[in-house]
């Protein structure tokens, strides 16, 4: 079983309300997990909910923003991906006609 | 240790509103937030830059200090007091976490050392340890084969496993290799590209393989066995009599591993260069006339 993270441990520990991160859970951005009545987060999800919270403290950015800004993220990433794969193409050539 | 112009960090004038500061530093902000620059050193130093100069300007107490001793503070009492309160264990906290080593700079230390919790104590708090970045190069033969090998990184040795296959700039993560985790918190992840080093005559497109061989005209006229290289040995290949300059033979499954899928190999293609004799002998020359003739 995944270790699982306490959200009023995690919310008491950031000096953030719950509601916050149920706002999260309604936006799609974060799964919240019931364990024994208690709400929790796994903690694969620790890193993603912590950027969150940072974008949201940070940058003053809403939730609806933040489902954006996670998006672009992706494609970028998506997008540094392809570059790699470019590159590695175009020095193949570049080899080939050097 | 330098002076810090924080107005020019931030872009404001000195006679700046609380409001213009607040601006200014939410526009660079989300220009150079690390979150928004993934893996982005110089983003991560903007960052904390302007952290940093927004932490002093937007507390009018530290601004006071600041406007007050600033370009002074190597010789301000005030500024020694600061010093030696920072020396009986006061650090700065800046914005902490996942982005590395974010304390304030010296000069910040300096000047408001230990006074300065009221906008970092939400920081304080973190669960999970700091992600690490680290570049590993290889040479193209060493990744031919699933391999492993030990690395150190903040003076930890780790045995990685690196499987066949991966490609040049491809990123892996080794989960819980980061920095330690607060409060009881997990570890943050060692996240390690690949720069792999091309040391042989093949040349790599993905899972296949190209390399050159070159055979005398002779054999690419008549036809013929040769033995060729591939990447793990030698083999026997037939050339069709007729073959032409540059043309190309696709050795199936005798390319590069195909990451995570064991046993499956792209292919060797080979293009043939095809050497035309020089300095020849009278004999030689005499032959090639003949078939010369023959031929018009």
């Amino acid at each position: 079983m995944e270790n699982m993270i306490g959200l009023n441990e995690f919310c008491s520990s950031h000096e953030i309300e719950i509601s916050f991160v149920r706002t999260l859970e309604d936006q799609g951005l974060v799964e919240i997990i019931i364990v024994d009545q208690a709400l929790c987060i796994t903690e694969d999800e620790l890193p993603r909910l912590e950027k969150l919270v940072r974008l949201h403290h940070d940058l003053n950015i809403n939730p609806e923003g933040m489902g954006a800004v996670e998006h672009l993220l992706e494609r970028i990433e998506e997008m540094q991906q392809e570059i790699t794969l470019l590159r590695n193409q175009l020095s193949f050539y570049s080899e080939e006609n050097g | 240790m330098e002076f810090i112009d924080y107005y020019k960090v931030l872009g404001v004038d000195k006679n700046a509103s609380q409001d213009e500061i607040k601006k200014a530093y939410r526009k660079l902000a989300r220009k150079h937030h690390p979150d928004i620059n993934p893996n982005d050193k110089n983003a991560q130093k903007k960052f904390q830059e302007i952290n940093e100069a927004n932490e002093v300007l937007s507390d009018p107490e530290k601004r006071k200090k600041y406007d007050q001793y600033g370009k002074d503070w190597k010789h301000a009492e005030q500024f020694e007091r600061s010093r030696q309160s920072q020396e009986q264990g006061f650090r700065g906290q800046g914005f902490q976490g996942d982005f590395g080593d974010t304390d304030f700079s010296d000069f910040f230390n300096f000047m408001f050392g230990g006074s300065h919790e009221t906008h970092s104590k939400r920081r304080q708090a973190k669960f999970r340890g700091e992600d690490y970045h680290a570049e590993l190069q290889l040479n193209l033969s060493d990744v031919f084969k699933t391999h492993q090998q030990v690395l150190t990184v903040n003076k930890k040795n780790i045995r990685i496993t690196i499987p066949a296959g991966v490609e040049n700039g491809q990123q892996i993560k080794i989960k819980g290799y980061g920095g330690p985790g607060i409060n009881g918190g997990p570890n943050g992840d060692l996240y390690i590209t690949f720069s792999i080093i091309n040391n042989t005559k093949f040349r790599r497109d993905a899972n296949d393989l190209h390399t050159s061989v070159d055979i005398d005209v002779y054999k690419a006229v008549l036809g013929g066995e040769i033995i060729v290289d591939t990447f793990d040995g030698k083999v026997k290949l037939n050339v069709k009599a007729g073959t032409q300059n540059g043309s190309k033979i696709k050795l199936t499954g005798k390319g590069f591993p195909v990451y995570r899928k064991e046993g499956e190999f792209g292919d060797l293609i080979i293009t043939f260069n095809i050497l035309i004799p020089t300095n020849l002998t009278d004999k030689q020359k005499e032959l090639f006339d003949q078939l010369s003739k023959l031929s018009s």
